[in-house]
């Protein structure tokens, strides 16, 4: 298992898709998450044996695209209502911490 | 306690099981709405803590509610189609000043500043909203079981699983907290619960029922459907939520469904569809009351045809690859800066992170990091492009399909209730229960689950009716001679 694991996805593949979806793993959360993400790709290759190069990817179900309203003014969502859900807000925002020490 | 159940005993000899029937006795005067919630309070009371269906359960605001929905009879004013009837609402649809948690604890204490479209519409038409219904965290499951508030029980037997993800909608209508309830569907979260749990459960055409207010899981494949006790039960709710929001940029310009007037057309010369290659796996229990089924509406009159699926097998692969694809980015505004759960830290960034981890449970961890592993740089093409182009087969499978069937029949989960915990640590085990339901989100078309008698245990098995998009009218004409067949060979109910 492990070594099919290794090969569909690793652990430095595991800590970089983590820091991406802004997710802090444990080390042993880290193996336990390698080891269940290789089990189902190691399922999901099932489609490697298809010829897709003439297949166009589907996207959504039902041919809508550029669905516009009419420009006019409506009810928006009132804004002490929205603020009052906020774990901080000030001055009618939303106040975060400081936002620096990007992890780039 | 005891004295409670002689009620209740006696409140069901005046209240009726069905939406229609109360909403016809309400609107008439016949019965109070007060009356009919009050019946459905004591049979909470009585069952709730043994099956947990609920998040949330709302008496105060259903009391109210009940209450103007009598003032309006009274003062000769028409409730609406569900006037005074008792509704369970998932717990991921918005309801304005109701908390709505996802089943996540990173929701904490959110009330949201809007009804859902659905909610709205149901209230429109006279529905008393009882409460929200438990679900796997963000609708992530198949079992109820990855709930940050605890299990679903099944009401059918309580050390079994209800399905999922809408498994808490499944075992409120189930168990009589209310005839009828909304959950949504996104690989099989209404139909493959309602199969477990042994009532009529309905995915309809991606776009017909708007998900405005639907808090979005995998947004190309979601839709919102209804749960009930019976076939016409179903469609009377859908006729009440369906048709165009300009809210919602996917829903289909067109006015609502109309489906209580084809239940009794029959199935006289209707092609009904077999796939021959189905993927594998159905318990045998399962397979035979497929069989009993196809049985059942040839004798109604329906011609049995066999068609071919060949990349119906896929399906799993490429649902598991899209949907956390979609999830990914669409749960990425769980961020501790707008509303729920926020644990601080000294920078924006590490409170991201910090409020995520806390937050998320470990299911929806899983799915978040799928999908953004299979949309990285270096592995789209190998993994989610893929899956899109896969996608695109399974829809020209059906087709080619439905060139030679006006519906199909499958099983709608491979296996009846599992006990609970049996597959809680293996994610892949549980994925496998929706190979029968995925195929048709990809596809973007309608299929209901009706239950068909029992399998193993005695316990409920459910066939699947899949139909082309916006095939609702002949699905549900399936559906209702499915329904009178078993009716008929149980002599009654």
């Amino acid at each position: 298992m492990s070594e099919t694991a290794s090969e569909r996805i690793s652990i430095e593949a595991v800590i970089k898709a983590s820091r991406l979806s802004r997710l802090d793993l444990t080390p042993a959360e880290v193996a336990r998450m390698t080891s269940q993400l290789a089990g189902m790709l190691e399922h999901f290759a099932d489609i490697d044996a298809l010829d897709l190069s003439a297949v166009e990817p589907m996207t959504r179900p039902y041919p809508l695209s550029n669905v516009l309203r009419q420009d006019v003014v409506v009810q928006g969502l009132d804004r002490d209502e929205v603020l009052a859900n906020a774990p901080a807000a000030e001055e009618g925002r939303f106040r975060v911490p400081p936002i620096v020490g990007l992890d780039g | 306690m005891f004295h409670q159940s002689l009620d209740w005993t006696v409140e069901m000899t005046t209240i009726p099981s069905t939406a229609a029937a109360i909403a016809d006795a309400v609107r008439s005067g016949v019965l109070k709405a007060t009356d009919v919630l009050e019946a459905h309070v004591a049979r909470i009371a009585e069952r709730e803590g043994e099956i947990h269906a609920f998040n949330l359960v709302t008496t105060d605001e259903a009391r109210a509610a009940a209450e103007r929905i009598d003032a309006d009879v009274a003062a000769g004013r028409d409730p609406g189609v569900l006037a005074g009837v008792p509704i369970a609402i998932k717990d991921n649809m918005c309801t304005r000043g109701i908390a709505t948690t996802c089943s996540s604890k990173i929701l904490e204490g959110w009330r949201p500043p809007y009804d859902a479209t659905v909610v709205q519409r149901l209230a429109a038409a006279g529905a008393v909203t009882i409460g929200k219904t438990n679900l796997d965290e963000f609708a992530m499951g198949s079992s109820t079981e990855n709930s940050a508030f605890g299990v679903t029980y099944n009401p059918r037997d309580i050390t079994r699983v209800s399905g999922g993800s809408s498994g808490g909608s499944a075992a409120a209508v189930a168990a009589g907290f209310s005839p009828i309830s909304i959950g949504s569907d996104t690989g099989g979260s209404i139909r493959q619960p309602a199969a477990l749990c042994g009532v009529v459960g309905v995915k309809p055409t991606y776009g017909t029922v708007s998900r405005y207010g639907l808090v979005a899981f995998a947004s190309s494949l979601d839709q919102v459907g209804p749960f009930s006790t019976d076939v016409r039960d179903s469609a009377l709710v859908l006729e009440a939520i369906s048709g165009h929001d300009p809210m919602d940029s996917t829903s289909i310009p067109q006015g609502p469904l109309s489906l209580q007037g084809v239940l009794s057309q029959g199935v006289e010369g209707l092609r009904v569809g077999r796939i021959t290659d189905m993927p594998g796996g159905a318990d045998p229990d399962v397979t035979e009351r497929l069989e009993a089924a196809c049985d059942a509406l040839q004798a109604a009159g329906a011609i049995m045809v066999d068609v071919q699926m060949p990349s119906m097998k896929y399906g799993l692969t490429a649902y598991y690859l899209i949907a956390p694809a979609e999830a990914s980015s669409n749960l990425a505004r769980y961020d501790g800066v707008r509303y729920g759960k926020r644990v601080n830290a000294p920078d924006t960034n590490a409170m991201y992170s910090a409020t995520r981890s806390a937050g998320f449970g470990d299911e929806v961890k899983r799915r978040i990091m799928l999908g953004t592993y299979a949309l990285s740089a270096g592995y789209y093409d190998a993994y989610y492009g893929k899956a899109l182009k896969v996608r695109r087969l399974i829809s020209e499978d059906f087709d080619r399909a439905y060139t030679r069937a006006d519906v199909l029949l499958t099983p709608t989960s491979p296996i009846v209730a599992f006990p609970v915990g049996a597959k809680s640590d293996d994610p892949l085990a549980m994925y496998l229960c929706d190979v029968y339901t995925i195929p048709t989100n990809l596809a973007g078309h309608p299929a209901m689950s009706v239950p068909f008698g029992t399998g193993a245990f005695g316990l409920p098995v459910g066939v699947q009716i899949m139909a082309p998009t916006l095939g609702e009218q002949t699905m549900f004409r399936v559906a209702a001679s499915l329904e009178r067949s078993m009716i008929a060979s149980s002599g009654g109910r």
